[in-house]
């Protein structure tokens, strides 16, 4: 037993690593307030043009959705970050973080939008253009809204996910937790500092899953 | 063109409107001509076009052929600015279509907003009399879940004609509506007639067409195949088709 509190949960080493943690968790954080927003905006241009978009265009966003999705955002990652330059385009970390997480993220939360674009009826589209509404305030003000309210708890998951998969910006050097974590435990030699990363994310994440829990039972009750 | 007294400009005018889905053909050529103040009821069986043409007069479907003019507006011209077009023509749907992430009050308020361009006060105080002429005043702030089929119809009706639109298209308003709630929309229409309002509608409530309607044109497989004042449509059909629909109407 006292094996396993030396290794795992060694409040010495705690101590001495809180520092880099703690920079690790703030960055976490940092990159979480980027790759959220911007998967959000990528996630809604893809929705609009998927269902609103002409034909062509239409067809354009489905198969870029398809193929964003299909790419594990680790090698979309790696990618840019270590591949480009062998175009000439060095986007450096953050830029290759940004990049890859528009269109991963982006493409996961289009498809979530795009399905609660179509969880409206059609019928209020009609009745709100038949008052004058353009396609665009049809959109924006009878649409959208309640197509986020319908897909809420999925959203929040992928939100979830989102922060989760901000890790595996260490692979390109980003000190984000992990990569801090990774660190304190090369220092100390011991792993101490990986289980005080894994609970810093559980008490991050622990409100949203318990979100997701809520708008789940919610939304089912109003079925 | 000169305008005259006895031979005032109609509201609507449709002309060889035709429209078809592909192999389908939906609409043959339809005319229909509305004067103001009048009340036209489109009746005929079902898949006859009768939707399809109230949808084609403020666009929510396009014709593939003909011409419409709506208060002297070209519909159907490339040069038209069709949202402006269509605050004149207010529109009720079978299904209502209340925005139901809204309330009553709200529904009513969006358009008035974002289209007239009108400030919040004035928005809402247009709203408030728009809802009090359909005898809501008291369900303002209900969503439309909170609300009766009925009611839910007379705040589709609110909002449309707080819009002041010179004319109005009902596509059969009360289909979906239990019985009992079907006359305190039919109320509220008879009440816009009496204002003077002109307005198309799509019904089978044929005691409502006999008394209210000016006119009553049958449609049968995308074709007018008869019209004339109530009295004659439901007391001496010409088309045998006519004697047919009323017939079965009658039996119900
Ligand atoms: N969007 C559409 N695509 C294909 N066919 C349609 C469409 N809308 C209507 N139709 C067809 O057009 C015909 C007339 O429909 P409609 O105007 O709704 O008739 P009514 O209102 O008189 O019942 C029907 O045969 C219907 O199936
Ligand atoms: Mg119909």
């Amino acid at each position: 037993m006292d094996d396993f509190l030396t290794a795992f949960l060694n409040v010495e080493i705690v101590r001495e690593a809180w520092p880099i943690l703690w920079q690790g968790f703030l960055y976490t954080l940092a990159l979480s307030a980027i790759t959220v927003p911007l998967g959000m905006v990528g996630g809604v241009i893809l929705a609009l043009l998927s269902t609103a978009g002409p034909r062509g265009i239409r067809w354009a966003a489905a198969a870029w959705t398809d193929l964003f999705r299909a790419i594990p955002p680790l090698v979309l990652l790696v990618f840019l970050y270590a591949g480009l330059p062998f175009a000439g385009l060095d986007v450096g970390a953050w830029g290759a973080v940004a990049i890859g997480f528009f269109l991963n993220t982006g493409a996961y939360y289009g498809e979530v939008l795009r399905a609660g674009i179509g969880s409206v009826p059609r019928g209020q589209v009609e009745a709100a253009r038949s008052t004058g509404l353009s396609q665009a305030q049809a959109l924006a003000h009878v649409v959208l809204p309640q197509a986020v309210r319908n897909v809420l708890p999925d959203l929040v998951s992928n939100t979830l996910e989102v922060v989760k998969l901000t890790s595996i910006a260490s692979v390109v050097a980003l000190p984000e937790l992990l990569f801090q974590a990774r660190q304190a435990q090369n220092a100390t030699y011991n792993a101490t500092p990986i289980v005080a990363a894994a609970i810093a994310y559980f008490l991050l994440l622990w409100p949203l899953v318990r979100l997701i829990s809520r708008l789940e039972n919610k939304a089912m009750a109003g079925r | 063109m000169p305008v005259s007294a006895d031979a005032p400009r109609p509201i609507v005018d449709a002309r060889g409107l035709w429209k078809r889905y592909g192999a389908l053909t939906v609409l043959h050529g339809v005319d229909l001509s509305v004067a103001e103040r009048e009340l036209v009821f489109i009746i005929g069986p079902s898949g006859s076009g009768k939707s399809t043409l109230l949808r084609c007069l403020n666009r929510l479907e396009e014709p593939d052929d003909g011409s419409i003019h709506v208060d002297g507006i070209e519909l159907l011209s490339p040069k038209t600015d069709i949202n402006a077009a269509r605050r004149r023509i207010g529109m009720v749907f079978q299904s209502f279509n209340l925005y139901p992430h809204m309330t009553a009050r709200q529904n009513v308020m969006l358009a008035l907003r974002k289209v007239l361009g009108k400030s919040r006060d004035e928005a809402d105080s247009i709203a408030a009399a728009a809802l009090h002429r359909v005898g809501l005043g008291e369900r303002m702030d209900h969503h439309p879940a909170q609300l009766s089929g009925g009611q839910q119809q007379r705040v589709a009706i609110a909002r449309a004609i707080a819009l002041e639109p010179r004319v109005m298209l009902f596509d059969e308003p009360t289909s979906a509506l239990d019985p009992e709630l079907v006359g305190g929309v039919l109320n509220v229409m008879r009440e816009l007639r009496e204002s003077g309002m002109t307005m198309v509608v799509v019904s089978h409530e044929m005691a409502f067409a006999r008394a209210a309607a000016d006119r009553v044109v049958f449609m049968a497989d995308g074709q007018k195949l008869e019209e004339g004042p109530p009295a004659q449509i439901f007391g001496d059909p010409q088309h045998e088709r006519t004697r047919a629909f009323i017939r079965q109407i009658d039996r119900h």
